[in-house]
């Protein structure tokens, strides 16, 4: 059967008037998604924005895993929940961000933020529909979105993109040790970067460290 | 409703496990402590070694006034025992402890990513707690929690990777079944690796820094009284009963053994566990606290290299068998 037959086909079974239960949970958990994304960049207060997008971000985990991709949720879940949001509140707390609303939280650039904003959306949507109108993922039979599905295709089909992404990163990489390097070098200017203000944040309790064991 | 029924119970039992064995593991290490370093300790209550102590431990938590500090953040302050402690329940229901799906309590596609991604989880807890509180001892603790993650969360997962790369599969229970007494001298640097990073994110000594009692009084967790306090109390030998089960499920090859009887390879599982449980507390009394640099010193320079040079060792061996 050709493809264009095949997705006719598929159109043509299923319906928008009778959703699933996955359908339906998947449809809540965007909402909920949405909802965490918009008060995480409209709330003043600023550790609540950053634990509100743990919420967004685990949602989207959560969609992933309604679509049977278990190991890419898994993954959004170690990298963005466990190890980015982390950073963000490390930085964070570096900053003087009180308890409560912060004053001075709010941009004067708002209503150009919104515009970006909604046409990047605008267009993420459009294609994504575009695209993917007439697809529809089998959820009953064996798992489309497996580990070992998701690394064959990872690797056969997708080689290429991988590979740019790992020397895009590599280079993002290389910047930050240029960045740290250059901020050395200026020893006149009181560093910037969050490892040595790490280290001097550290250093204030380094004398009594050295007492012994708990 | 035979189904509904077998996840119940299930569900029951992984909860049952999560009640009872942090516990068992925490009595122990009073006991332990104490015959290590030469004292005694309470001994009457319920007459056997004092075990009944424990129960009035608990009592006493119970009782205790939940205080909010009136500067704190409230909701957050609240709620982040809960973020700290839930993630290794969610962990314990896919640690396999013995052969088939009857002795898990759910089987998952990508289960070393789950459980390390879940664990996790657990440090938003320390971080939220840390910053809401208010209080500076409360914010330098959850800076050196945040400052331990970038430590440790690396070797932890490239030595998972070599696991996963011997068995060929990301699934813990395949990855048991696919274990040969062998891979242990050939995973023995990862696994002391991932033990040892596992430790710095349990936050237990060596790397107890982030509630170093002598510098920061109790780090993120200073200001939490009663329940509260002990629900972090609890999430630590918690994540010990998950880092050590963890430990041998992913190297020491589970349930099984040189005398493996049919039907006791959970016997296997729970008696590695308790060993591993027993060097996490010998440990505890053995060295004094590092510093957070000499954490991320030894991370970077020893820990990082040692487990891409396992990687390198696993994908060099595993080319040479197949």
């Amino acid at each position: 059967m050709n493809p264009a037959a095949t997705a006719a086909l598929a159109a043509a079974q299923h319906g928008f008037l009778s959703p699933s239960g996955v359908e339906i949970a998947f449809v809540l958990v965007g909402l909920a998604t949405l909802g965490a994304a918009l008060v995480t960049v409209t709330t003043r207060q600023l550790v609540h924005a950053a634990l509100w997008l743990v919420v967004a971000l685990g949602g989207l985990a959560v969609e992933y895993l309604l679509l049977t991709a278990e190991f890419i949720a898994w993954v959004q879940v170690l990298i963005y929940v466990g190890s980015v949001v982390v950073l963000l509140l490390f930085g964070l707390m570096l900053t003087k961000a009180p308890i409560g609303r912060s004053p001075d939280a709010d941009s004067g650039n708002r209503w150009a933020a919104l515009t970006v904003a909604v046409a990047a959306a605008a267009a993420l949507v459009w294609v994504v529909v575009d695209a993917f109108r007439t697809t529809w993922i089998d959820l009953d039979g064996p798992a489309a979105g497996s580990t070992e599905v998701t690394g064959a295709s990872l690797f056969q089909n997708w080689v290429l993109p991988f590979e740019a992404l790992s020397v895009l990163l590599l280079a993002a990489l290389v910047g930050a040790i240029v960045l740290s390097r250059k901020a050395k070098a200026e020893s006149s200017s009181p560093p910037v970067n969050a490892r040595s203000v790490t280290k001097s944040s550290l250093g204030v309790t380094e004398s009594s460290d050295r007492e012994g064991a708990r | 409703m035979n189904d509904a029924l077998d996840v119940a119970l299930r569900l029951l039992l992984v909860f049952v496990v999560f009640l009872t064995f942090p516990l068992i593991v925490g009595q122990t290490e009073h006991k332990v402590m104490a015959h290590m370093q030469g004292r005694l300790g309470p001994m009457y209550a319920g007459g056997f070694h004092g075990w009944a102590q424990l129960i009035a431990d608990g009592v006493k938590f119970a009782q205790k006034e939940d205080v909010v500090p009136a500067g704190a953040d409230r909701r957050i302050f609240q709620l982040a025992p809960a973020v700290a402690l839930l993630p290794y329940l969610l962990v314990l229901l896919a640690l396999p402890i013995g052969p088939g799906e009857g002795a898990v309590g759910q089987v998952l596609d990508a289960g070393v990513f789950f459980v390390l991604a879940v664990m996790g989880v657990g440090v938003l807890g320390s971080l939220m707690a840390g910053w809401a509180s208010a209080n500076k001892f409360s914010l330098l603790g959850g800076l050196r929690t945040a400052a331990q993650l970038l430590a440790y969360e690396l070797p932890m997962l490239l030595t998972a990777a070599s696991v996963a790369m011997a068995a060929g599969t990301v699934s813990l229970p395949g990855i048991v079944d696919a274990f040969e007494w062998w891979w242990l001298p050939w995973q023995i640097v990862g696994a002391l690796v991932f033990f040892v990073a596992g430790l710095a994110e349990l936050q237990r000594p060596p790397f107890d820094m982030p509630v170093a009692d002598s510098e920061i009084i109790f780090g993120a967790y200073t200001e939490y009284t009663g329940l509260r306090f002990a629900l972090f109390l609890l999430a630590e030998y918690a994540g010990i009963v998950v880092l050590c089960g963890l430990t041998t499920v992913l190297f020491l090859g589970g349930w099984h053994g040189p005398w493996g009887a049919d039907g006791l390879g959970w016997v296997w599982t729970l008696l590695k566990t308790a060993v591993l449980a027993f060097v996490v507390i010998w440990l505890r009394v053995t060295y004094p606290r590092l510093r957070e640099d000499q954490l991320q010193k030894l991370s970077w320079t020893l820990l990082v290299p040692l487990s891409l040079a396992q990687i390198a060792l696993t994908g060099v061996v595993k080319v040479v068998i197949s």
